[in-house]
């Protein structure tokens, strides 16, 4: 059997990510949350995600807690990506695909300026 | 859908969606057997037997947001189409087990696809999850138990850079670990039918 014998380098990791955090901390976590509902893994879900985590990878972007959720009940509009940067209000994005993504991370995400084409518009 | 590691990234969804806090995965390639089995273990919330025995009807479904549920119902007829079947046991309180099991070698039967994506996902999409992922082919294992990691980690979010680098590397090397002994073994048959 295989288990993880790494735990060193990621203790290293924990370091170097702790004494990178004590400059960001002002600016506080942004949130980036892709829906990962039955719809939104039929329309490609896990794509959007994977380029998330590769744009952070990439642009080494420390600071960004990135997780799922379910349906929203907004199905035709996955893959559905959401972003919150610190008290702002959330913005939500309807088919975002991993070319999608990139903009979004590049304007939204590391300049904070909303994408307006990719946003759901609100109904009501 | 068109892969079984889709599939699992839904339905480990169902189990997050029950308020389970240790969810465990297993994936087995069983090539002796012809067998491709995927378990999914959760400590949530359960089913009574009336709701268990609807869980493959599509118009019964717990969640408010949308009125049907596809993703079990979807799975099921995937394994029914492969020689293989679908079975669930769960008890309110304690938890839900899926069995899914299907021929390996079945015409019909979708790739087992992109399951360290899936894992990746997993992990870092419900960090709250105690994950237990296992991935076998025939008697080589590969566990990835994330509790160790989280506990070095503490506080630093599994989407940081060098982390995501850390697991991508981590579940990549599980993978090839399982591999490269798909291959001696293949060799022992080899062996075996020159005797013969």
């Amino acid at each position: 059997m295989n288990t993880i014998k790494s735990l060193d380098d990621l203790k290293r990791i924990r370091e170097e990510a702790l004494a990178k955090r004590k400059f960001t901390e002002t600016s506080g976590a942004t949130q980036v949350i892709v829906g990962m509902g039955t719809c939104g893994i039929a329309a490609g879900a896990r794509e959007t995600m994977k380029a998330v985590l590769e744009y952070i990878e990439a642009k080494n972007l420390p600071n960004i807690v990135v997780t799922q959720t379910g349906c929203i009940g907004l199905c035709e509009q996955e893959p559905i990506l959401q972003v919150v940067i610190s008290k702002k209000e959330k913005v939500t994005y309807g088919k975002v695909s991993p070319e999608v993504v990139k903009i979004i991370m590049e304007n939204h995400v590391e300049k904070g300026e909303v994408v307006e084409t990719h946003v759901i518009p609100l109904q009501g | 859908m068109k892969e079984l590691s889709l599939h699992i990234l839904d339905i480990a969804e169902n189990s997050v969606n029950a308020g389970a806090k240790k969810i465990e995965i297993t994936v087995v390639e069983n090539l002796n057997k012809d067998e491709l089995t995927i378990t999914i273990k959760d400590n949530g919330k359960g089913m009574d037997p009336e709701k268990l025995k609807n869980i493959a009807d599509p118009f019964i479904t717990s969640r408010t947001t949308r009125k049907v549920g596809l993703g079990i119902p979807f799975l099921k007829a995937a394994a029914e189409a492969c020689e293989g079947g679908f079975e669930t046991t769960s008890e309110r309180g304690v938890g839900t087990e899926i069995n899914v099991k299907f021929k390996h070698s079945h015409i019909d039967r979708m790739p087992l696809g992109d399951l360290k994506s899936t894992w990746l996902n997993l992990l870092i999409g419900y960090p709250k999850v105690h994950w237990v992922l296992d991935y076998s082919i025939n008697d080589n294992t590969y566990t990835l138990d994330d509790q160790p990691i989280k506990e070095v980690l503490n506080e630093i979010p599994l989407s940081d850079p060098q982390v995501i680098r850390y697991l991508k590397n981590e579940i990549t090397n599980g993978f090839e670990s399982v591999k490269i002994n798909k291959y001696n073994i293949k060799s022992v048959f080899r062996r075996k039918n020159e005797h013969n």
